[in-house]
């Protein structure tokens, strides 16, 4: 690890500013991913800014009912919040499918958006990636690549986003929240990872020096069933193979409400707006279900070896749908 | 049940004490070290002196039976071999103070970290360190042109920036020198290499040109016994089956690290090692000294499941760059590196035949593996040797062919051989017998051996059937029903499995001393390994149970190679080989105590006993331990996720001499089964020819979600052909068999026969698919 200078701001316009006077410093809060990228040479940044600290970890609900997660809640903190096991099960399932107890206690809301993909290449030097080093190849495509994606992915960067929590934020159309040089502004979750396209060392829409304040999640009563299943090689400590994210409301037997993302597929959470559209307005039934998230994962462009995840895919969303939609009334 | 350790002991040997707590003892002999001398102890050092216990039932345990037919019975010392005493040293690890191998505070010590070559294969065609050299507290870039000529070794992978050669992708290529760990791992790098690359092969395969049938090393490569392939073409039922078992690697909690430094001509290293004996030999000659001129130390090491059963490059790395910068150094192996530098257990391939009649014995047994090895130094993954072991085979072929590639040095991982082969082959039974429709449990007892079917010896004991009758009596096998796919609840598939287990019993001649001092205490100096198991506790157990001492009066040194020398914590042998000398010296020092008039003298009196030519003497019997798995899962067919359930492992291992740490060692083992059987496994990168799981995040070890209840047990066995203590080997039966039945249990669950490790999601979703 490379020298490098730390700056620990009392707030988020001193955080800004420690940007602007110096570009290319890096924003440090939990430190479970870029500390490791450090270690591994994968970043060396110049100067971290410390943000763990900030007063953002707090979550608030709003006159609307919505609920403002700050930047700095520690995934630990967030899956317990009353509010958050109340109204949005799914963000509380997903963060704790995710990781291990010790990292999600040191993990933040924001810094979990903004972690790194695992993707074996980019953490190794010594082989090509284009996310890591524009320009250098893709060792994934033809190497190891069981874990990759299957939506989404380009001829440059086959990576997939690691986030569990993100994946729950895209079915509950949460908001990212940030501030910059140029003030504030928030975006879609689901808009705010890209897909790699020609520029995979862009994972998101964020920019340069901009900083994440917190998460807005839209205002939703007790009740709305949700839920988070994730498939993964060992029972705790592992990335998703697949995942999926669920918000399901049916009146009278017809689809009312729905969010669907998936995630371990692509790079980013995946946000399955054709079967939500196919969904909404259409009677509850199993075969319904099947059919929208047929049309959502016949998109899938699977790999030589990671074909599996299709299925797995379908699998999970279905088996999430069925078990959120009420039962039929009998006739 | 097995909670308590005690259930299965019964009272334990000549004390009846239930546990090792020494106030507990009655008073004299606290207070007097003699107190056992009312023993006959000519008999004992006759015995234990003279015969080989493999020769004959005479040489085991007198002490006990001493002890039982004494009419002036010695004090009940609670230090029973047996008794479940704690481990030495618990308390000093759990709080943190157990020092290991890079925590020495040696004055100006500095840190090292290596280059890996990122090349799989070439020559080295030029090092570039300025740019290393100019980062602030680097003090050296040691490279193939300019680091210390070493001496000779057997062990090529010592044998580090010697030349130029790249054997395969991750051999280290230069080692950085810096004040601190980060300024050495910054300057590693930033060091350039430049290579000339040469075409690599990394891939194995069953049909690869190079493939060859080794020779003979530790066992035959190939053994092959009346006609297999006739007997097999004309069996009444014939099963043909293939198993694959990927890379697996070793992946201790302490990696590999060494703290090295010299004092003139005199070196010293402090090694995280399995055996600092052979450390300190390997150091001698690579660097040229006399023996006595190089101290090993390892007094803590944090697990080596094989890998460090022989010195890896980083202990001569660290002696490289001390004698190079004049300071001491610590090479610390980062997690990354270690896939490539320190040893993997290799793939296998295997093809298993079996010919049976319709009612169930086996007439023909082959059992063919491929493996590869690497061009650095030649090693041979034994998979298809409990062939010879397992079952009765009047015709028999176990054979293995090796393919050296580019790959890095595949070495020993816990139960070398048995356990990957012990997978295929218990796999393969429990197809047979499904096949015949007899249940697996009868199968393996009908086909039992009279004789080792590869050696044709008696067995000194074998309680297989015995250890298969009681586990499946306490897992309720009865209640099974044999269908597959026979048990769902929602949208889980349930299945149960059975596997035997086998570890041959190895024995190596050791030294120990045993001394008396003037203050009632005995000190016990061997130069064994404790790697987590024990060692310190149980052969403390052994001196006090030969000294009929408590055991809070003896102290034992291990882990220094200035302690008398000892063979190395691996093979199962560590306890056998140390405490057949332990015992040999404490059984003449009490001799010598019972002749010594008044009271000692200052230095105490002193035993020193060496177990060569007897420990190592050949056995006429075929001396293994047996056991049973059993294991229950549930496959989820949304995600083709397995989960285990429950597992029961019952071993019959000889007399188990501390209740406590060798269930720790059977439960550890069979944790570790059972991340080879679901979540274990690395993938070689074909086009860059090193492994690509290389951290803990991506190589899967289980986490504590992912272990069930795990209830091991044994049988006690009394077998008089082993060494003094009775004991069979313990630290590796565990993983022997566990991955087949969890296999097993997921074939049950399933009715699909899985057929490549680990049966991770995407294998088992896979093969459900068609069904759905």
């Amino acid at each position: 690890m490379k020298g490098f200078g730390y700056l620990r701001p009392t707030g988020v316009e001193e955080a800004v500013e420690a940007y602007a006077a110096h570009p290319g410093a890096h924003y440090l809060a939990g430190g479970t991913n870029l500390v490791d990228l450090m270690k591994l040479g994968v970043e060396s940044p110049g100067v971290l800014i410390d943000v763990g600290r900030l007063p953002l970890d707090w979550v608030e609900e709003l006159p609307d009912g919505a609920l403002r997660v700050g930047a700095t809640v520690r995934n630990s903190d967030l899956a317990a919040h009353p509010l958050v096991r109340d109204r949005y099960p799914v963000l509380s399932q997903a963060l704790l499918a995710g990781a291990s107890g010790q990292l999600r206690n040191a993990a933040t809301t924001g810094g979990n958006l903004l972690q790194r993909t695992r993707c074996p290449y980019f953490q190794d030097l010594g082989k090509p990636c284009n996310k890591r080093q524009p320009g250098s190849g893709c060792g994934a495509r033809d190497g190891v690549h069981r874990d990759h994606a299957v939506l989404g992915h380009s001829p440059h960067c086959i990576a997939t986003h690691p986030s569990d929590m993100a994946v729950a934020l895209a079915a509950l159309d949460a908001r990212v929240e940030l501030y910059g040089a140029e003030g504030g502004r928030s975006i879609p979750v689901a808009d705010f990872h890209r897909l790699p396209g020609v520029r995979p060392e862009r994972d998101s829409e964020i920019r340069p020096g901009e900083l994440i304040t917190g998460v807005l999640l839209p205002a939703a009563r007790a009740g709305v069933p949700s839920a988070y299943r994730k498939a993964r090689d060992r029972a705790s400590y592992a990335f998703a193979l697949a995942s999926v994210a669920v918000v399901l409301r049916v009146a009278d037997g017809v689809v009312d409400q729905v969010g669907l993302a998936f995630g371990g597929l692509a790079h980013r959470p995946w946000r399955a707006h054709h079967a939500e559209t196919a969904l909404l307005g259409a009677a509850a039934t199993p075969a319904a279900f099947e059919g929208a998230v047929a049309l959502e994962l016949d998109r899938a462009e699977p790999l030589r070896d990671n074909a599996y995840k299709v299925p797995l895919a379908r699998n999970l969303a279905l088996d999430v749908l069925n078990r959120l939609a009420p039962a039929p009334a009998t006739a | 049940m097995a909670n308590d350790p005690l259930e299965h002991g019964g009272p334990l040997p000549g004390t009846g004490l239930p546990h090792d707590d020494p106030v507990a003892a009655t008073g004299p002999a606290r207070d007097d070290p003699r107190a056992g001398t009312a023993l006959p102890h000519e008999d004992l050092v006759t015995r234990a002196a003279s015969a080989a216990p493999g020769e004959s039932g005479e040489g085991r345990r007198p002490r006990t039976g001493a002890l039982e037919q004494d009419p002036h019975p010695a004090p009940r010392t609670g230090t029973a071999l047996g008794a479940p005493a704690v481990r030495r040293e618990g308390r000093e690890k759990v709080t943190g103070n157990a020092r290991y191998a890079a925590e020495y505070p040696v004055p100006g010590r500095v840190h090292a970290w290596p280059v890996p070559a990122a090349v799989a294969r070439g020559r080295v065609t030029g090092v570039d360190t300025s740019a290393a050299l100019a980062l602030p507290g680097v003090l050296a870039v040691l490279t193939p042109g300019d680091a210390p000529r070493l001496g000779g070794t057997d062990d090529a992978t010592l044998a580090v920036l010697q030349n130029r050669h790249v054997p395969h992708r991750g051999w280290c290529v230069a080692l950085a020198v810096a004040e601190t760990l980060e300024a050495a791992r910054a300057a590693a790098r930033a060091v350039r290499v430049d290579y000339a690359t040469e075409h690599h092969d990394v891939v194995l395969r069953p049909d690869h040109p190079d493939a060859y049938e080794p020779g003979k090393g530790a066992q035959p490569g190939r053994l092959e016994h009346g006609d297999p392939y006739g007997a097999y073409a004309a069996a009444d039922v014939r099963l043909d089956t293939e198993y694959r078992v990927p890379p697996l690697h070793n992946h201790p909690m302490e990696p590999h690290a060494s703290t090295a430094h010299w004092d003139g001509d005199r070196l010293t290293v402090y090694t995280s090692s399995q055996g600092s004996t052979t450390v300190q030999s390997v150091l001698a000659g690579l660097f040229d000294l006399p023996e006595e001129h190089v101290t090993v130390v390892a007094e803590h090491v944090g697990g080596g499941f094989g890998s460090k059963g022989t010195p890896r490059p980083d202990v001569v790395l660290a002696a490289m760059a001390a004698r190079h910068t004049g300071r001491p150094v610590t090479v610390a192996y980062p997690r990354r590196y270690m896939p490539t530098a320190v040893g993997h257990r290799a793939p296998t391939l295997h093809r298993l035949r079996l010919g049976a009649t319709t009612d169930g014995h086996l007439t023909a047994v082959l059992h063919e593996v491929t493996t590869h090895t690497s061009h650095v130094r030649k090693y041979v993954e034994h998979a298809a040797v409990p062939s010879r072991v397992m079952y009765t085979a009047p015709h028999l072929l176990s054979s293995h062919r090796v393919v050296p590639l580019d790959v890095p040095s595949p070495s020993w991982m816990r139960a070398p051989g048995e356990a990957p082969g012990m997978y295929a082959l218990e796999s393969a039974v429990d197809e047979l017998a499904g096949a015949l429709g007899v249940d697996p449990i009868e199968l393996r007892i009908r086909n039992e051996p009279e004789r080792e079917p590869g050696s044709g010896k008696p067995f000194s004991s074998r309680h297989l059937a015995e250890c298969l009758r009681e586990s499946a009596r306490r897992f309720g096998w009865d209640r099974r029903d044999p269908r597959p796919r026979s048990r769902t609840e929602g949208p889980l598939l349930i299945g149960t499995g059975v596997a035997a287990a086998t570890y041959p019993v190895l024995i190596r001649p050791s030294t120990a001393t045993a001394q008396a001092l003037p203050d009632g205490t005995f000190l016990i100096r061997v130069n064994a390994a404790d790697i987590g198991t024990g060692a310190r506790t149980v052969l403390a157990q052994v001196a006090a149970d030969a000294l009929g001492a408590p055991l809070d009066r003896v102290r034992t040194e291990v882990g220094r190679s200035d302690l008398p020398p000892a063979s190395l914590a691996g093979d199962s042998s560590g306890t056998a080989s140390w405490g057949w000398a332990v015992h040999e010296a404490c059984a003449a020092l009490t001799a010598r105590l019972a002749e010594h008039p008044g009271p000692l003298p200052a230095e105490g009196l002193l035993v020193r006993s060496d177990t060569a030519g007897r420990a190592d003497a050949d056995s006429p019997y075929a001396r293994h331990a047996f056991g049973a798995h059993f294991a229950e899962v549930a496959v989820d067919t949304v995600t083709g996720e397995v989960r285990a359930r429950r597992m029961l492992g019952v071993y019959a291992a000889g007399r188990i001499l501390n209740a406590r740490t060798a269930r720790s060692q059977f439960v550890g083992g069979m944790i570790m089964g059972l991340g080879m059987a679901l979540t274990e496994g690395s993938t070689m990168d074909a086009p860059f020819g090193d492994f690509t799981e290389a951290d803990l995040a991506s190589y899967h070890v289980p986490a504590h979600a992912d272990v069930p209840g795990i209830e091991a047990d044994w049988i006690e066995e009394d077998d008089p052909h082993l060494n003094p203590m009775g004991s069979k080997g313990i630290g590796e039966i565990g993983i022997v068999g566990t991955a087949a039945a969890l296999g097993n249990a997921v074939h049950h669950a399933t009715g699909i026969r899985f057929r490549t490790l680990p049966l991770t999601p995407d294998r088992i979703l896979t093969g459900l698919l068609p069904q759905r």
